[in-house]
């Protein structure tokens, strides 16, 4: 690509981005001068719109009414933050930090449905612990789609970081347990584990990946220490089966949400982290190597509403 | 789930048995349903608010057909109107009278751009062209490898660009190969970008400036959300696109991107993605996609598959079995083998509504020779009247089979909640489809399981 933009310059523009949009979103619903049903529903469809969904919408907006009651909501001026304060009580979790611990290796599992934004976010992270220090490998498991251990390859390269792999159609647990051994042995820090992406629904390919869980954990005790599911942003509804699904073959400790440089607010995290309790700690935010971000609660509401 | 819109309309007209006409009132309640499950079904908040209109002013004033219940009345009403808004079946491609063909992938990254070019290549040499592909997505990593690779599993030339790394170079390059390699399609793979990054869409702008295309085609995944209809306007505007492609139907997304896209582009739905394989591209059926919008799940597909693969009169004996409620474990045993032939499981519970709960846990292929290990220890009269397998037996039938108690206690309650389910479906208008499923939109009535 030819314009390549700086971490500085694009924070600063998704941030004025999140700015204008917050503004220009509430403010001619709130401008109206009044509380009442006509406002709460344009804020559902504000919320809607940004893949809440209708469950947590009317459940945010039941917090609203409450804070009605309670007189905190008073007058138009205070919507915007006892709206902000809603969502941030349903999606702030305790550890929504990715913290790499000496397990020697500590190792990262990064699954998902085809196309979400895996191999590049290995490509990110690897790149992101390396430059903090660390011996970190990558290991090929996706083995199926085609070239996928070419492209994984090239993010090696750039993070500098070697791969492991086998050759296409290899079994993919075999690749795994192969670069659990070479981590261990000579001293790596991190590994990071690519798979092949899937539908949640397809029980074969889930058995699969309870498969490579299995062998990590064997030849580790503890591992895999942090399983990220890797959603689009772009999702609707249906990334909630998608992390219920995955969270019951696997359990999944942390949600990577990419594509958010994207007019896609990813909204429909607030039910699954309000269901599930997982907290989303990493996201995406473009193509190249360093568009990848630590999830602040705060900055992701002031974008939902963005227009 | 569809059901629960059903029933819930269902309970809301319940009050107003006797009206006989579809009013402004007692159709509001209605209507609020239809949205919520229009909204949990990912169609656009703007598409559903217009549908709803759609739906209203159809409705009012509306006799009740005696025929029918008001709630399933305006059911009717809504998938009548879904079906009608989705468009047609329309597979065709707009062919050059003088090849080449050009057709443009675009989309979003990860839509699937190019397992689905690979995909209509293969669909396209089947019917006798011969196309070739072009990769020019040098963004990605290791995307033309990717696209090569494929090619080469079908016999299908690549051109790669020739040393070339301009995406537009490519294209204009690709002609002349398409003309040395007599190929009289050319199927362009261009790389995934944001609707909103002006310089790589003023590239595919460029491209179809200089090499006009006859079909632009754009790529969506089915589970896309609210941003469907954005990323399909700007698409549209910007580039002008003559047909959609929607990726990733295999799974449990309810879908309503189809009607998002397809209103905001008014063009047609070609083709939809059901699996990573390249032979998995199937033409566009509105109906089908209308009733798994409304979470009925795609039973028309699933009624074909099994056509296809069941056995002609085994499928006869079942249906007349259903017909008459004669359904016994027996016959669970039977279907539950024929099943097995039918291919991967989860493809097809993916189908059945609200299987996505089944899937992953309940049943798998291991589960399913338990399963016949449990019936296979049964006395055969217990076979033809489960309602005879008290505790005692149970307990026998556990020790027989090598389970546990509770395993034989989950199969009855699977198998009595199945037999329910077929009971549902084989209300005659179902039953229709089930033997005949050419007409496919017959009439509303007994369509829906209610
Ligand atoms: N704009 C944008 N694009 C992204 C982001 N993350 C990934 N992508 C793009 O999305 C596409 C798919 O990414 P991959 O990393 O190949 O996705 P994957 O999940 O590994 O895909 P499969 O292995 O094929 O299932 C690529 O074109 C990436 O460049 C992001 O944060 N923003
Ligand atoms: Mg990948």
């Amino acid at each position: 690509m030819n314009e390549k933009r700086g971490v500085f310059e694009r924070l600063k523009f998704g941030l004025s981005k999140t700015r204008t949009g917050f503004i220009t979103g509430l403010t001619r619903i709130i401008g109206r001068g009044k509380i009442d049903e006509e406002l709460f529903e344009e804020l559902e469809e504000l919320l809607i719109t940004a893949d809440v969904g209708v469950h947590s919408a009317s459940k945010i907006l039941s917090g609203l009414r409450e804070d009605v009651k309670i007189n905190k909501l008073k007058e138009p001026g205070d919507v915007e933050q006892c709206l902000k304060d809603r969502i941030l009580k349903i999606i702030k979790q305790d550890n929504y930090s990715l913290s790499i611990k000496d397990y020697n290796p500590f190792v990262i599992m990064v699954i998902g449905v085809n196309g979400s934004g895996k191999t590049t976010t290995i490509g990110k992270l690897a790149s992101k612990y390396r430059r903090e220090g660390k011996k970190v490998l990558i290991a090929a498991g996706d083995t199926f789609r085609a070239a996928a251990i070419e492209q994984l390859e090239i993010w090696g390269n750039r993070s500098g970081c070697p791969v492991i792999k086998h050759q296409s159609g290899a079994d993919p647990s075999a690749v795994i347990y192969d670069a659990i051994q070479s981590a261990k042995h000579r001293g790596y820090d991190l590994m990071i584990a690519d798979t092949a992406g899937r539908l949640h629904t397809k029980v074969n390919l889930m058995e699969e990946m309870k498969k490579i869980k299995r062998v990590m954990n064997r030849e580790i005790s503890g591992a895999p220490h942090e399983i990220l599911l890797v959603l689009d942003a772009t999702t609707g509804q249906n990334a909630i089966s998608q992390a219920k699904l995955f969270n019951e073959a696997v359990g999944i400790t942390g949600i990577a949400l990419t594509k958010l440089d994207g007019t896609a607010k990813g909204g429909v995290v607030i039910s699954i982290i309000d269901e599930l309790k997982i907290p989303v700690k990493l996201i995406g935010i473009g193509e190249e190597i360093d568009d990848l971000k630590e999830f602040e609660p705060e900055e992701f509401v002031e974008a939902l509403f963005e227009r | 789930m569809f059901e629960n819109l059903s029933s819930k309309l269902e309970v809301i007209f319940k009050k107003l048995r006797g009206y006989g006409v579809l009013n402004e009132n007692n159709i509001k309640e209605a209507l609020r349903e239809v949205r919520i499950a229009f909204l949990e079904a990912d169609v656009n908040l703007n598409v559903v608010k217009e549908f709803i209109e759609r739906v209203r002013i159809r409705a009012i004033g509306q006799d009740v057909l005696s025929s029918l219940t008001p709630g399933q009345q305006v059911v009717k009403i809504v998938h009548e109107e879904l079906v009608s808004m989705l468009g047609e079946t329309d597979d065709r491609i707009a062919f050059a009278a003088k090849p080449p063909t050009i057709i443009m992938m675009v989309g979003l990254q990860g839509s699937g751009k190019t397992t689905t070019s690979v995909k209509l290549a293969r669909k396209l040499l089947k019917e006798g062209h011969l196309p070739l592909l072009v990769a020019a997505d040098v963004y990605r990593p290791a995307a033309v490898d990717q696209l090569k690779v494929l090619g080469k599993e079908i016999g299908i030339p690549v051109f790669d660009g020739d040393g070339t790394t301009v995406p537009l170079e490519i294209c204009k390059k690709s002609l002349h190969y398409a003309l040395e390699k007599e190929c009289q399609t050319i199927i362009i793979d261009t790389a995934g970008r944001l609707h909103i990054d002006d310089e790589l869409m003023n590239e595919l702008i460029h491209i179809k400036d200089a090499i006009k295309p006859h079909e632009v085609l754009l790529i969506a995944d089915a589970m896309t959300g609210q941003d469907a209809v954005t990323m399909a306007r700007v698409f549209h505007e910007r580039l002008g696109i003559d047909g959609v492609i929607l990726t990733k139907m295999d799974g449990d997304a309810r879908g309503g991107a189809a009607l998002s896209i397809r209103s905001v582009t008014g063009k047609a739905i070609k083709f939809i993605g059901v699996g990573e394989k390249i032979d998995q591209l199937e033409n566009f059926y509105p109906d089908r996609i209308a009733s798994r919008i409304l979470g009925m799940g795609d039973i028309l597909s699933l009624i074909e598959k099994a056509q296809t693969s069941f056995d002609e009169n085994a499928l006869k004996k079942m249906q007349k079995k259903i017909k008459g409620d004669s359904f016994t474990l027996k016959d669970f045993r039977e279907q539950l083998i024929q099943i097995r032939k039918l291919g991967p499981l989860d493809q097809i519970l993916g189908m059945i509504p609200g299987a996505g709960k089944l899937t992953g846990k309940e049943i798998n292929g291991k589960e399913l020779i338990r399963t016949v290990a449990i019936i296979d220890s049964m006395t055969e009269k217990e076979r033809i009247n489960h309602a005879l397998i008290n505790g005692n037996r149970k307990r026998r039938i556990a020790k027989g089979s090598g389970t546990e108690v509770w395993e034989v206690n989950t199969l009855l309650k699977q198998f009595v909640r199945m037999k329910k389910m077929m009971k549902q479906l084989s209300k005659p208008g179902f039953m229709k489809r089930f033997e005949a499923p050419a007409q496919l939109m017959g009439g509303g009535r007994g369509f829906f399981p209610f």
